[in-house]
């Protein structure tokens, strides 16, 4: 295997889990009996060490290390849970993801500041540990409940654990022939982690007859590797044939366990208590396979060592048949199994595809999309009916291939939106105010190269609200409201885009303070008049603090005109709603996708432009007196609303000859309505959209091209900039005539 | 090297060096002479260098016989070779004694 290959994984694999674990901390800070939480963060920490372990990551390994022994006591009800080892707990999380990052992904040794940093935590840590964490190979009586959880047991059949289990017996020469078990299981231990070792020294005769250059010792081992069979048993290659060696694959059947009992020259009851203790098999199992020996025995079917035969009939109806245990039972057992199965299969039907080779697909999508229109506009020059029906066919499929295409790169937000319970947790402590996040429309589904991008601006926004919009507790309760602070996170589509809310039912935003911040720096005049919606976007200019202006709380000034930048960057749009004492919401619109959309093409004199077709709401046949009537002013009478327009002929002056008809096209966004005036409609078109040049970078008006059928190129209008222009032109056409 | 002191009863046993098949029966004799005398036992194991197997056995035969003969038994001083190997073989349990963790 390609160990670069193996790394990515590594990283991936780490960066989810630590996901998890955050999100399980999470969780047992409102629920600290959560076993189910307990024991995902564990086995997070556990899956990480073990995988840094195979990539000799060391600094990873000796930090997870003593995460997980803490992990362990926690696991185990010797240590309780409390705010304050979770929030030791994040930190350590924290670390371990700057190792990985750093480590791992950098290849590099971890920077001062990580290392003391992880020192500082380790301290902490070792303060909860105590003494070493042991496991007791001789006293049964100490079974952990907590292990109960992570290991459910489902039954008869098959163990649950995932571990390989080992048993090893050396013979009496190794040492004298020059080999040493300590160094098999150093050699075991790098090709993947030895979760659990029971050395057994019962073999040592009594000391007189002791050699002391004779191993006596045999192992019982749970190992959890990706390693096969093959690879496992070569490790004690050099020993094979003085030694003992019995491997049972992961979730081995109870039987094979049994067999294993009995072949061992071990005392039975005593390796039961060792499998249960290592983890390899629950109590559950062990009674069960207690059961079915006692079943077998008085069924007069004996079992000696070494020959123990498979049952023929599967475990659970012996234990029916001989009423051990109601059917239902055993039903319900089954069922849970069946389910645990059934959840494994669903989770392997995903596969992890590499973002590039999806992109490569849709690039490849947008071709054929291309490539289709140019036959079937060829197709319709010739006139052969059935050539026609073939390519409209063609177009249909391509038309399919492109939403799954597209579908493909779709992810739900709510992965995003999780994320930031902790960042409201952490604010929220920092600035000393309760506050609590709700999340909707997690499901809400966007295209993955937009989610990317979108994660910054929203801390930024999220940090905000926090910081300035929410007040303090007392203040709060003054204004008569919960002293719990909320932040809301939002999404849902609409029209083609995706909108996305911070709101928060904080102080609001004060409309005349801010009016007046802004005049006095210049950035409005002062007899200029400005809707709310203007002066609230105030706070998106550059070096316009919002603490000063809006809350009088002091705090670290968020660069909001960045989110705007960013944001626009995406194509999206920004605007904010505020109302004083009620709470402020920022609202974010997204396109849905930066690749691909459906268009609807429009001719002016000999050129041809694209219009997002969702952002279209109606065509206008313009009457010859309508254009009589309208040649003077940008604006008619849209059934009794004023509906302000732009010529696109005058707007990128177009010499072609004008048509004998003009058409109106009317478009929406955010909100707001304006028309387009376009000689020829012609139709919707499946658009590929190439981004214009850095050349084109302040072109105002088009926010990408496109290539028709016939190899022209069309130009995508940029609607939300042509509306605003509209909507400015003429507002400004009214101030100047009632000014 | 295998040296011992003895301190109204207690031996106190150090071993310094190493601890291998090589010294093996040298040192199985000399343990089981001490704990054929003492009343109580300790083992310094601050001087271990290297340890393998044998020498790990012996430990566990110490332990046996002492616990047997009902004499209390203590590893002191865990040196790392010593910790490493015990850490290994999961047996820090076996033999009870508090384990300082090396920095």
């Amino acid at each position: 295997m390609n160990l670069d290959q193996a790394l990515q994984t590594f990283l991936i694999e780490s960066r989810e889990l630590l996901q998890a674990m955050e999100e399980a901390l999470l969780n047992l800070e409102s629920e600290p009996d959560d076993k189910e939480a307990i024991g995902a963060v564990f086995r997070a920490a556990h899956t990480i060490k073990g995988s840094a372990g195979l990539f000799g990551l060391e600094p990873i390994v000796a930090f997870t290390h003593v995460a997980e022994n803490v992990l362990d006591k926690v696991r185990n009800g010797a240590v309780a849970v409390d705010g304050d080892l979770i929030a030791l707990l994040l930190s350590a999380g924290d670390h371990i993801r700057d190792l990985v990052e750093q480590v791992a992904a950098q290849g590099g040794e971890p920077d001062a500041a990580t290392l003391a940093n992880g020192e500082a935590l380790l301290q902490k840590l070792r303060a909860f540990l105590g003494a070493r964490p042991e496991i007791d190979p001789v006293a049964p009586a100490a079974m952990p409940v907590a292990r109960e959880a992570p290991l459910q047991s489902s039954g008869g059949g098959v163990v649950e654990s995932d571990t390989w289990h080992i048993s090893l017996r050396f013979g009496h020469n190794v040492l004298k022939n020059g080999m040493d078990p300590l160094s098999f299981i150093r050699y075991l231990a790098t090709l993947g982690e030895i979760a659990s070792v029971v050395t057994l020294v019962d073999a040592m005769p009594p000391a007189e007859q002791m050699d002391p250059e004779c191993c006596y010792l045999g192992f019982e081992l749970d190992f959890r590797s990706t390693a096969d069979k093959a690879t496992i048993e070569g490790v004690f290659e050099f020993v094979r044939d003085d030694c003992s060696l019995r491997i049972l694959p992961p979730h081995s059947r109870i039987e094979a366990y049994i067999q294993l009992i009995n072949d061992l020259p071990e005392d039975k009851v005593r390796l039961g208590d060792i499998l249960v203790n290592s983890g390899v098999v629950t109590q559950k199992e062990l009674d069960e396979m207690v059961m079915c020996q006692a079943l077998r025995e008085s069924a007069g079917e004996s079992a000696p060592a070494g020959e123990g035969s498979p049952p023929v009939q599967p475990l659970g109806e012996i234990l029916v048949r001989e009423g051990v245990v109601q059917k239902e039972l055993v039903d319900a057992a089954l069922g849970k199994q069946k389910q645990a199965r059934e959840s494994k299969a669903q989770e392997s039907r995903y596969i992890r595809v590499h973002a590039d080779k999806l992109d490569d697909l849709i690039n490849l999508v947008g071709e054929l999309v291309i490539a289709s229109a140019s036959a079937s506009l060829l197709s319709q020059r010739s006139r052969d009916m059935m050539l026609h029906e073939a390519t409209s066919t063609m177009s249909r499929l391509v038309e399919e291939i492109r939403d799954g295409a597209l579908q493909l790169r779709m992810v739900q937000i709510g992965e995003t939106f999780n994320r930031f319970h902790r960042v409201v947790r952490d604010v929220s402590k920092d600035l000393g105010k309760e506050i609590g996040l709700e999340i909707g429309g997690a499901e809400t589904e966007l295209d993955k190269s937009v989610v990317e991008k979108i994660g910054d601006p929203l801390m930024h926004l999220v940090r905000n609200s926090m910081d300035h919009g929410i007040e303090s507790a007392e203040l709060r309760q003054r204004r008569g409201k919960p002293a719990k602070g909320t932040v809301r996170l939002n999404a849902c589509h609409e029209s083609g885009s995706i909108v996305i809310e911070v709101a928060d039912d904080g102080g609001g935003l004060n409309r005349d303070k801010l009016l007046a911040k802004a005049i006095e720096r210049g950035l409005v005049g002062p007899n200029q008049n400005l809707t709310d919606q203007e002066v609230y976007a105030l706070i998106f200019e550059a070096g316009f603090s919002t603490a000063e202006a809006v809350t009088n709380i002091s705090g670290r000034g968020v660069g909001m005109d960045v989110v705007r930048r960013n944001i626009e960057a995406l194509r999206g749009m920004i605007e904010i709603d505020s109302e004083q004492g009620i709470g402020t919401t920022i609202r974010i619109r997204l396109p849905l996708t930066l690749a691909i959309i459906d268009g609807f093409l429009l001719g002016v004199g000999s050129a041809s432009y694209v219009v997002p077709l969702d952002m279209v709401m109606e065509c206008i046949q313009l009457s010859a007196a309508e254009r009589q009537e309208t040649r003077a002013r940008n604006y008619i009478n849209l059934r009794g609303t004023v509906l302000p327009f732009i010529r696109l002929r005058e707007h990128f002056r177009e010499q072609g000859k004008s048509g004998r008809r003009e058409n109106i096209v009317v478009v929406q966004y955010a909100g707001q309505k304006a028309g387009l005036v376009v000689d020829e409609l012609m139709g919707e078109f499946q658009t590929v959209i190439k981004p214009l040049g850095k050349l084109f970078g302040n072109l105002k008006g088009v926010s990408g091209s496109t290539i028709l059928g016939s190899g022209e190129v069309a130009l995508i209008l940029d609607v939300p900039a042509l509306i605003q222009r509209a909507v400015n032109l003429e507002s400004r056409a009214i101030t100047q005539l009632t000014g | 090297m295998i040296s011992h002191e003895v301190d109204n009863g207690i031996y106190r046993v150090k071993v310094d060096g190493e601890m291998t098949i090589y010294q093996a029966l040298e040192y199985k004799q000399a343990l089981l002479e001490c704990l054929g005398h003492c009343t109580e036992m300790e083992i310094d194991l601050s001087g271990v260098s290297e340890m393998d197997t044998t020498g790990f056995q012996l430990l566990v035969l110490a332990k046996r016989e002492a616990a047997r003969s009902g004499r209390p038994l203590r590893l002191v001083k865990h040196s790392p070779a010593t910790l490493e190997v015990m850490d290994l073989f999961h047996m820090a349990a076996y033999f009870g004694d508090p384990v300082v963790m090396p920095g």
